[in-house]
């Protein structure tokens, strides 16, 4: 009996698409040309790279120019905080507390280094407290960072209205828009958005690959040294397969956004019902409706989440509790910390995010292994 | 990051659940750290004749709970007091480093049960 595998951890990573591939190969091959030189090696690269960065800036509206390549998300946000401190006068940064450990962990070291972090209040839904932003605004800032949506519970922040404030004060505002490309809409002209971090590998493209936006006129510093790529800004040889596969899992995610999305978005909402309907006693983590197509992420009372994750696993279920990033260290989700959720709930909350390949009967048998083994975790549970 | 032994116990856990005419049970940790364990003893002539365990915690949580249940088992209280994490730890054939506190609350949890069953004695006692 070959064992039943259900991969429900698209947030975390996806597998990458077969047209991605192909497209990647021949630039490891025959096309391995490095994108700086002169020859016709070089050039077929380079000619590659700039279709790359057009598939890319149209997921957002951005013009090629003004998209960088970097090695991630993870990347992209600690150089825009960086370099937006090193280029402002004031000393101060405004994010919210339910960012990424990339933000969270970069904003620290500037904490320590004498900079100010402000962090904007979020309600249970993990939504932003508008009047709390519009209240830390009141004062200079060099930057606000607000992720588009989040990672553990999917909620949709109010981009547009958080863009709009930053810009009518002239406060540079990014977005770290990793789960969201694709997802959600965006339009970096129109939402008037400055800057914006997003990754190959949450859509369907390699990992190691990911960009930054940063809107033509914003001063941006030299993140890596030692070469003129990227402008000058940041140096190293070009990923030039990872750049044309992060290229055309671009272009696909946009042309089959719409047709993916509502398929996606309805299992989603038959997994919630699901889960709400057979299992007692159990809390949706995040927005109910302003929320990711793909996430879906539930706390059940009396269970301890790494316990729950691990009976699923041995059922050949692939979730994840809190963040991939985050679930390898004891550390408590942050997200639902400042959400408010209590305790207990805190502790076993668990994300499901389904992905192109997800079908109905995988929600079937994911729900019917998560009634066991809640069940299961409950009859021995302390509390 | 656990060891087929960890895994395999917290499958499937041989303590688990409540204990009919339990003298004594101890109850440590807390939420916040994420784990709370309960060990309930059965003692007769001061020594423990069984052992069950209920802990809302992760899977070393779980499985630390069943070996120290299965170690304490016909043990004299004396002798069951004895059992420290480190028993524990080996019996699981070893725990990630983040996760060695589980063993520690399951030696705690051995502790705060037999010293229940004492006071509940000496009170009747009185």
């Amino acid at each position: 009996m070959i064992k039943k595998s259900v991969y429900l951890d698209n947030a975390a990573t996806t597998y990458v698409a077969g047209e991605v591939l192909q497209a990647m190969l021949p630039y490891f091959t025959t096309e391995f040309g490095n994108a700086s030189s002169v020859h016709s090696f070089g050039r077929s690269a380079e000619k590659a790279l700039a279709t790359a960065r057009e598939q890319i800036a149209k997921t957002i509206n951005a013009r090629p120019e003004e998209i960088y390549f970097t090695s991630g998300a993870t990347e992209s946000n600690n150089w825009i905080l960086r370099s937006a401190i090193q280029n402002h006068p004031s000393k101060r940064i405004i994010i919210s507390a339910t960012e990424h450990p990339s933000i969270l962990d970069t904003c620290d070291m500037l904490a320590k280094q004498g900079y100010k972090i402000d962090y904007v209040k979020v309600d249970r839904d993990g939504v932003i407290n508008v009047a709390d932003l519009i209240s830390k605004l009141a004062r200079p800032a060099a930057i606000v960072s607000i992720m588009t949506a989040n990672n553990e519970v999917g909620t949709i922040q109010y981009l547009n209205t958080i863009a709009n404030l930053c810009h009518e004060r002239g406060v540079l505002f990014h977005t770290d828009a990793t789960q969201a490309i694709s997802r959600v809409f965006i339009d970096v002209n129109e939402m008037k958005i400055d800057a914006l971090s997003m990754s190959a590998h949450k859509i369907y493209g390699p990992k190691g690959i990911g960009a930054l936006y940063i809107k033509s006129g914003v001063k941006v510093n030299k993140f890596i040294r030692g070469g003129h790529q990227e402008r000058n800004l940041r140096a190293g040889t070009v990923n030039v397969p990872g750049v044309v596969g992060f290229g055309v899992a671009a272009a696909i995610a946009m042309r089959d956004s719409t047709i993916n999305n509502s398929r996606i978005k309805s299992l989603r909402d038959y997994m919630i019902n699901q889960i709400e309907t057979r299992i007692p006693d159990v809390h949706l983590n995040g927005h109910r409706h302003q929320r990711l197509a793909n996430n879906v992420n539930f706390s059940f009372r009396g269970v301890e989440g790494e316990s729950l994750l691990t009976l699923l696993d041995f059922a050949g279920i692939a979730a994840s509790t809190g963040s991939a990033c985050t679930s390898a260290t004891l550390g408590r989700s942050h997200v639902l910390t400042a959400m408010g959720v209590m305790d207990e709930l805190i502790n076993g909350s668990i994300r499901f995010s389904l992905g192109r390949a997800t079908t109905k009967a995988d929600i079937d048998y994911v729900v019917g292994e998560l009634e066991k083994s809640v069940k299961k975790l409950r009859s021995i549970s302390a509390i | 990051m656990y060891n087929e032994k960890v895994l395999k116990i917290f499958e499937n856990p041989k303590n688990a659940g409540l204990l009919k005419g339990a003298n004594g049970v101890g109850k440590v940790g807390n939420m916040q750290c994420g784990d709370v364990m309960k060990v309930y003893v059965l003692v007769e002539h001061d020594k423990i004749k069984d052992a069950k365990f209920k802990t809302f915690g992760c899977v070393s949580a779980i499985a630390s709970s069943d070996v120290a249940c299965e170690m304490i088992k016909g043990k004299h209280l004396d002798d069951a007091l004895k059992v420290t994490n480190k028993d524990v730890m080996e019996a699981l054939g070893g725990l990630p480093p983040q996760k060695v506190h589980c063993s520690v609350l399951a030696q705690e949890a051995i502790e705060a049960a037999i010293t229940d069953y004492k006071k509940s004695t000496e009170k009747k006692k009185k």
